[in-house]
């Protein structure tokens, strides 16, 4: 830029004082006070939730000359009022990295595509049929469960949608997964355990009713920024409100707490049956609730793992092959079982001190306190995740403290849309839209009526979950993959010696779409640069049940196309004869010669509002594209599937409206608290409370024990590792560390310590060490100073670095019920570089 | 003055467009190859990507006190100096013990702003609102670090916008 001055340089020429002659340009001093007058400012703001994570800020998004140029907290959104966290107000940035993708890239040797070639550019007409060619040949060679999708809670809801279709209406597979499956598996299996339904009863109104906040391993001043301001509100503007926090280290939500408990990793448990068994103790049990809306079970013990079947640990496991089995039990059984956990043996078993024990079982017994739990991945990334979530219901359901104001178990999530998408359209290996199940032969009955699709088409067999996706590939029984809106190479465990491998194996054709060359793309075989949030319309689902749409603002840069608008053209590249039996098609003859886009799409549900239904004010790519208004189509032929039966969803064009509602949504009005009389419209006058997501109405109430952790350190291996996030970057990076202000601000990932350990090993503050595994090891500088100030005995180091794949550390270890990842727990050994 | 305006924004344009194709350029031929890995692995990994190499030193922050520009008013401004062992707790908020209204001529530090001062309702209060009371959850420091990729974010004032009495 030499030559010209651009007009901030001469502001600022004006603004020191010096002659604005140098750039011999002066204008009359005539000219009218805003030039070209006012509407030369204007900027053109609209509505958007935050690309981040699950809380769901409202933004308001400016655009001038077809760029975004501002975004700030959207102060009518009740979720954030006016608020952003750091990422959130530097949104305007995330889609202008310089190295945004705008061309598809196939990895080519002599003007072919080849496995081991370099990447080059191509057009998508060449990328999907390079595509198409691979997925009809894994197709013939070896069926459905060969192909396989790794899709994201940040997926829209269209975009998860149109996936579920392809995949199960479709290819008839479903290895179709999300990264939530790392993310919060384990929170919606133990709300369908306990509940029979997914996601909270309650909603962030609670922030402002409860008495006392519980951190169960979550460090929400980081993660949940806004959030922690609604807790941080009410704690220091109402003098009774305590806060605890419990975590395996001390971090920045500690700074708020009145009980800061610091426990041995994986120990949770046994403080919650603790808890459980003071309640009991103290005859504060709220008998009443406990009779009417509760039933008591006894899960299987010693489930295993999730390692893989020939690991040692899952041998050596009785009930690893069935680890979901409760049989029933009355309270006096469950009392009994939890007396065992006494105040001494949980102090020591947890290192905690007695007196923050008791303090913290006084905040659930004390009937007066209303008290809100919130967690995360301390849970939910737990070998015992789907316990640790039960247990929790356990307590509030012992003391009826539930589905009302201020009394709420609440799972926090972690990806925009984990709720919306991941877990109410169900993208999820086992699951169909609305908490149905592919297993479910009525469920299934259901989805291919409401699809428009034969009966049969749908596989009845779960598909591959996210770890075991990963495992496949590797062992070559997973070969066509297409990776959607996620960074697995980076975000996957033990991903060396699994994750990469499947990538990288000669048998495996790897497709990934994504707005930047993040790790991932970079391991495939076919990149297909991607559109990203405001560059289309979109719906995410917030951790509070909130639907929230919002429109397309801007146009994505060069051939840069959404991951529905792919989905939906590569659906044309197939017709029925080529992915459905003969049977099933030469008993429905009307569906032969159709492609699968025919069939998903212009299905006579999906294509049946015209493009005159959009906005005029703003653009849609995909509707122009394909001629009808597709996202509205996909979402109310979506929203068949929850109404009338407590997932009723809005009509679509009112989320336009509005700054989200939360379902259900009946007449037009949102449901605040679920299975309470006189807040959720499904329970009946004099019920009072009814869970009727269970046929009896009734929560469930487990009886489980603490079991270690797969991996404790050693004498060799001795030293716990946590990984985690940090709050200026969101999970893998790929998105902030492209916004200069967030990369500075954390510009490189390093290895918090404790003080005392690093002294012991002989390693001060700012020295590089190799962080080893028994899978592997990275190296990092240590950091005994900074906002995580650690234990002896334990470390952390957040994973937004792909230079310094802490994933290439830790263990392929799952909750055996959820299938989610333990990524807060194994075991490593800290070795100084030598200089 | 539209017109002069116009002369400016075609004498910048075509800079502004080699600009770009040389990005172009450099994005596609570094693809083909394969140069990205080692030119920013911290966003796209090592090569080989399983690889293991060496940590930078930990960051060396800016503690210049120069207040930088934002890159659009709603932008919460970041932090020019030190806040090594700043405590930010229930008791104690070092950040107001110069930032708060009170304090700010002795210390010459910038007053918070006032939106600071709002409930969720949007009413004023007579001190910061505890609700904005963390204040590193928007105002963070920043490394003396190189940017890893060029972000191509354009600033209002380069898009029409013409501040009043600017001309």
């Amino acid at each position: 830029m030499t030559g010209e001055l651009t007009r901030r340089d001469i502001l600022k020429a004006h603004a020191a004082g010096i002659a604005a002659a140098t750039a011999g340009i002066a204008l009359p001093a005539a000219a009218q006070p805003v030039p070209g007058g006012v509407t030369a400012l204007e900027i053109k703001w609209s509505k958007a939730p935050c690309r981040f994570c699950g809380t769901g800020c409202g933004v308001m998004v400016g655009v001038k000359e077809g760029q975004v140029v501002a975004t700030h907290g959207d102060m009518q959104a009740e979720v954030n009022r006016g608020l952003n966290c750091i990422k959130g107000y530097f949104l305007s940035k995330i889609m202008y990295g310089a190295d945004r993708l705008k061309t598809p890239l196939l990895r080519k040797r002599n003007g072919a595509y080849a496995k081991d070639g370099e990447f080059e550019p191509v057009s998508w007409d060449e990328a999907f049929d390079v595509m198409a060619e691979q997925a009809k040949r894994v197709l013939k060679e070896k069926g459905p469960t060969a192909v396989g999708m790794f899709g994201s809670g940040q997926w829209t809801i269209f975009e998860g949608y149109a996936a579920t279709k392809l995949m199960r209406a479709g290819f008839r597979s479903n290895n179709l997964d999300p990264n939530a499956r790392h993310c919060m598996a384990s929170a919606a299996y133990a709300f369908m355990r306990t509940f029979g339904m997914d996601e909270p009863m309650g909603v962030y109104d609670d922030f402002e009713h409860a008495d006392a906040f519980v951190l169960w391993g979550s460090n929400m001043a980081e993660m949940h920024p806004i959030l922690w301001t609604r807790v941080a509100d009410r704690r220091l503007g109402q003098p009774h409100v305590r806060v605890a926090v419990l975590s395996t280290f001390t971090h920045r939500s500690m700074d708020l707490a009145d009980i800061p408990i610091i426990f041995t990793p994986g120990t949770d448990l046994a403080i919650l049956n603790y808890i459980a068994n003071h309640i009991i103790q103290t005859g504060r049990v709220n008998q009443d609730f406990v009779q009417r809306h509760t039933r008591f079970v006894r899960g299987v013990t010693e489930i295993g793992y999730g390692l893989r079947p020939e690991h040692p640990l899952e041998k050596a496991a009785p009930n690893a092959a069935d680890p979901t089995k409760m049989e029933p039990i009355d309270f006096e059984a469950f009392k009994a079982f939890v007396s065992d956990y006494t105040l001494a043996k949980t102090a020591e078993l947890t290192g905690v001190d007695p007196g923050f024990l008791e303090q913290l079982a006084e905040l659930y017994a004390d009937p007066d306190r209303k008290v809100m739990s919130l967690w995360t991945m301390g849970f939910n990334q737990h070998v015992r995740g789907v316990w640790a979530n039960q247990m929790v219901y356990n307590i509030h359901l012992l003391t009826g403290k539930i589905s009302e104001p201020g009394n709420s178990p609440f799972s926090l999530t972690g990806q925009p849309s984990a709720c919306g998408t991941a877990r109410e359209v169900g993208t999820f290996a086992h699951r169909l839209p609305a908490d149905m199940t592919v297993t479910n032969p009525k469920h299934r009955e259901r989805a291919e009526e409401i699809w428009r699709i034969p009966k049969g088409i749908i596989p009845d067999k779960p598909g591959y979950h996210a770890v075991l996706q990963d495992r496949m590939l590797k062992d070559g029984k997973l070969n066509f993959y297409w990776v959607q809106v996620n960074n697995n190479i980076q975000a996957a465990p033990n991903t060396s010696n699994e994750t990469w491998q499947g990538y990288r194996n000669p048998d495996n054709f790897i497709v990934v779409s994504d707005a930047y060359p993040t790790i991932t793309a970079m391991s495939a075989d076919l990149i297909l640069p991607a559109a990203m949030w405001v560059e289309k319309e979109g719906a995410y689902g917030n951790a509070e049940r909130r639907t929230q749409v919002w429109r397309q603002l801007v146009q994505a840069p060069g051939e840069a196309r959404s991951d529905l608008w792919q989905i939906a053209e590569f659906s044309k590249r197939f017709t029925t004869d080529e992915v459905w039996p003969a049977d099933i098609l030469e008993s429905n003859p009307e569906y032969r010669g159709k492609t699968l886009f025919d069939v998903i799409f212009r299905n006579g549900e999906v294509d049946r509002f015209p493009l005159s239904e959009i906005d005029p004010a703003y653009d849609n790519h995909e509707a122009k594209d394909f001629g009808f208004y597709i996202q509205k189509g996909l979402f109310e032929e979506y929203a068949t599937f929850g109404r009338g039966h407590g997932h009723d969803l809005a009509p679509f064009n009112m989320y336009h409206e509005v700054r989200g509602l939360r379902w259900p949504v009946v007449d037009g009005k949102e449901t605040l608290w679920r299975y309470r009389e006189g807040f959720d419209p499904f329970v009946k006058p004099g019920e009072g409370v009814n869970f009727y997501g269970q046929p009896d109405g009734k929560a469930v109430i487990i009886a489980v024990p603490y079991e270690p952790p797969a991996e404790s350190p050693d004498e060799e291996y001795d030293i716990w590792l946590v990984t985690g996030r940090v709050l200026e970057h969101w999970h893998s990076g790929s998105m902030t560390l492209r916004v200069p202000e967030l990369f500075r601000a954390f510009p490189g990932a390093v290895c918090f310590m404790n003080a005392d350990d690093a002294r012991k090993r002989g390693i001060n503050q700012g020295a590089e060490v190799r962080i080893v595994s028994r899978r592997g090891e990275m190296r990092a500088r240590i950091d005994t100073r900074g906002r995580n100030r650690m234990p002896p005995g334990v470390i952390f180091v957040p994973w937004f670095d792909a230079s310094k794949l802490i994933n290439k550390v830790t263990l392929d270890a799952t909750d055996p019920i959820s299938k989610q990842t333990d990524f807060k727990k194994c075991a490593v050994k800290i070795i100084p570089v030598a200089v | 003055m539209r017109g002069q305006d116009y002369t400016r924004r075609r004498l910048r344009r075509p800079e502004w467009m080699v600009v770009v194709a040389g990005l172009l350029l450099f994005v596609t031929t570094t693809a083909i190859a394969q140069v990205i890995p080692t030119v920013m692995p911290q966003l796209v990994g090592r090569s080989p990507a399983m690889e293991t190499g060496p940590a930078a030193p930990l960051p060396k922050w800016i503690t210049d006190d120069v207040r930088k520009e934002r890159n659009y008013p709603d932008q919460p401004p970041v932090i020019p100096h030190s806040i090594e062992g700043y405590q930010l707790s229930v008791n104690t908020n070092r950040c107001l013990s110069c930032h708060r209204r009170e304090f700010t001529q002795e210390s010459g530090a910038p007053m918070i702003s006032v939106t600071h001062y709002m409930t969720r309702e949007g009413q004023m209060l007579a001190d910061v609102s505890p609700r904005r009371y963390f204040c590193t959850a928007c105002h963070v420091p920043q490394a003396d670090a190189k940017p890893l990729v060029g972000n191509t974010f354009k600033d209002m004032s380069e898009l029409g916008a013409k501040p009043a009495g600017s001309e």
